[in-house]
């Protein structure tokens, strides 16, 4: 009897309030010759919290598509992956992915549009939300999706870190875009096996494209990637040169393990390239250990690795700002503390 | 079709009046945002697409047949105005919004200044900063060159006008390095730090910006909401990290290292 009522009422129910539609988010997954960029793994876990299907759209050119296909079917937390190869996906211009990306959103049931706070999901993604009228979040630390009011809310660092604002995304928002910061999420894991389902998409044809991909110059480095490394031994302006840079830091990168970085002013006077600035405007980063060696501690330069677990600093000026932060500080001159440094780890092996 | 003779640049730069850089901010106790009743100047980023435009110029002398700078706030952004003319810019545009309104939002801010190319149909350049370094959205340039279809070129480094090809060459910083793009005019780039290195405005210069034409809109004017449609709950300060304390010597620090589990590897 009581089920019977129920039964009568329910398409009634349904008709008044129609329940939201469960999230459903595409993320944007950027890979080098196929390897997965550990950004977008991060990118693909914010996904997930979302509490929905997830389906990962994968561009390439004809090289890398078999070898990012399966890596990126094989990945935890993917429902669905969508893959378009073509000639013009290989080193992409945003113009000629953006009537792609404008396509799959077009007719789509999708609720989100994530990505990684990467140089080209920067470029891109708020290039395709102007086209579909909707506003961007960038760089969000935190994301939490309630599904009876269809609304998600973020969390992101504003004024370079100083203050972290709660921002609200309402249903009145079809889709939603955002782009995550690597640091604030786990990377997805990979199953043994592809999990997600397939999708071929014909590239869609840009018409006459505005720009031209000329050459891409990379940075070469056999040492760990600056946005993932555990360690990281940093140097600011007392090193000189680059060679002095090189000289003084390396070593001691090498026997931690670590990656490089550098403050704007290392970069700015040539020692360090650009690629290695840490910061507001360079990198984010937040790994177990941070040497910052002759760095003062702007604003701009706490906002990219304020968050790590361990920070080393060593400075001449006892009163530089970077020791109000720093786990363990030592007031030094960096060229007598660094070898000594060097040595006594490599003695303690 | 664009005609494929050599043309006239006429540039427009969007500017915004921020914090300045070196403030350090304080939420304000309601926590509805920070307190705005410190200094501001010109979003660094900003004063680079500033000079590059006078660089522009500088190089192609008369091929720059104007610079405008643009800014969308309330009356006290007029300074920030002045200063982009103080470096070189020929005239400006106030979209003058109430002290008391809602920060706009990437969106309606590029809304706004499509608005303002469709009135002024001979701009064919739009310099803007990568990023404010307020809301650190890092948006604006990109939904522009979206709404208006135009090429775009982000966290440029270099930028190389050939007005007789009508293309710009542009140094892009991207994650690991750099790339090269070529774009077709018209164009929308953003500035990198690197891209130069912005010049004092003298007093002299300074003195003659006070001359030089304003032009005050307002939003509605430009037929353009600037309402935002995402709802900010909460500002709160981020965490506080308390330094540790230093040690006196290297033995120490290994120490500490080793502690916390950071051999050599």
């Amino acid at each position: 009897m009581l089920r019977l009522s129920a039964f009568r009422i329910a398409p009634r129910l349904a008709r008044t309030y129609a329940s939201p539609a469960a999230p459903n988010a595409l993320v944007f997954l950027e890979h080098r010759n196929g390897v997965l960029d550990s950004s977008s793994l991060s990118a693909l876990t914010a996904a997930t919290q979302l509490g929905g299907q997830v389906t990962g759209l994968i561009l390439s050119g004809p090289e890398s598509s078999a070898t990012a296909i399966e890596n990126a079917s094989k990945l935890k937390g993917l429902n669905k992956l969508i893959h378009s190869t073509a000639d013009t996906y290989k080193s992409p211009v945003v113009e000629a992915v953006t009537p792609l990306l404008k396509q799959v959103l077009s007719d789509s049931t999708y609720t989100h549009v994530v990505s990684a706070t990467s140089s080209f999901a920067k470029s891109l993604l708020p290039r395709v939300a102007a086209l579909l009228d909707a506003p961007q979040i960038s760089d969000i630390t935190s994301v939490e999706h309630d599904a009876s009011s269809n609304a998600t809310t973020f969390t992101r660092p504003i004024y370079a870190g100083n203050a972290i604002a709660t921002v609200k995304a309402s249903s009145s928002i079809p889709i939603k875009f955002f782009t995550v910061r690597s640091t604030s999420f786990a990377a997805a894991l990979s199953a043994d096996v592809a999990e997600a389902s397939l999708e071929t998409l014909e590239p869609v044809s840009a018409g006459d494209v505005p720009t031209e991909h000329l050459k891409t110059s990379l940075t070469k480095s056999d040492r760990p990637e600056l946005g993932t490394a555990s360690r990281i031994v940093s140097g600011g302006r007392p090193l000189k040169d680059a060679k002095t840079f090189e000289d003084t830091l390396y070593p001691l990168a090498d026997v931690l393990g670590a990656a490089v970085g550098a403050s704007r002013a290392a970069v700015d006077a040539g020692y360090a390239d650009n690629s290695l600035q840490v910061g507001q405007t360079g990198k984010v980063v937040a790994p177990e250990l941070y040497m910052a060696f002759g760095i003062s501690g702007a604003i701009q330069h706490l906002a990219g690795m304020k968050d790590s677990k361990l920070i080393v600093a060593v400075n001449k000026d006892p009163e530089a700002p970077i020791f109000q932060i720093a786990d363990v500080g030592l007031v030094g001159d960096l060229y007598q503390v660094i070898p000594e440094l060097t040595e006594k780890l490599k003695a303690s092996k | 079709m664009r005609p494929t003779s050599a043309r006239f640049l006429n540039i427009l730069v969007p500017v915004k009046r921020a914090v300045d850089y070196a403030v350090k901010i304080r939420v304000n106790s309601q926590q509805t945002g920070v307190d705005l009743n410190v200094k501001h100047s010109m979003n660094p980023f900003d004063e680079i697409a500033v000079e590059e435009a006078v660089r522009i110029r500088e190089r192609i002398k008369d091929e720059v047949k104007s610079i405008r700078a643009v800014t969308i706030g309330p009356s006290k952004s007029l300074d920030t105005l002045r200063t982009a003319l103080a470096m070189g810019a020929d005239s400006a545009i106030h979209v003058e919004v109430p002290e008391s309104a809602p920060a706009p939002e990437p969106l309606g801010v590029a809304k706004t200044i499509r608005a303002l190319v469709e009135k002024n149909k001979e701009i064919d350049l739009i310099i803007l900063g990568k990023q404010a370094i307020d809301d650190d959205a890092g948006q604006t340039g990109q939904m522009l060159a979206g709404l208006l279809g135009w090429s775009q070129a982000t966290f440029a480094s270099k930028v190389d006008v050939d007005t007789k090809n009508n293309v710009v060459t542009v140094l892009r910083e991207i994650d690991g390095g750099s790339e090269e793009i070529k774009c077709k005019l018209p164009l929308v780039i953003t500035t990198d730090l690197r891209l130069n290195e912005p010049r004092y405005a003298s007093l002299p210069n300074i003195m003659k910006a006070k001359k030089k034409p304003v032009e005050k809109l307002k939003p509605e004017d430009l037929g353009v909401d600037l309402t935002p449609m995402l709802e900010t709950i909460k500002v709160a300060e981020p965490p506080k990290r308390v330094g540790g304390g230093k040690v006196e010597s290297v033995e120490e620090l290994v120490g500490k290292l080793k502690d916390a589990g950071f051999t050599a590897v």
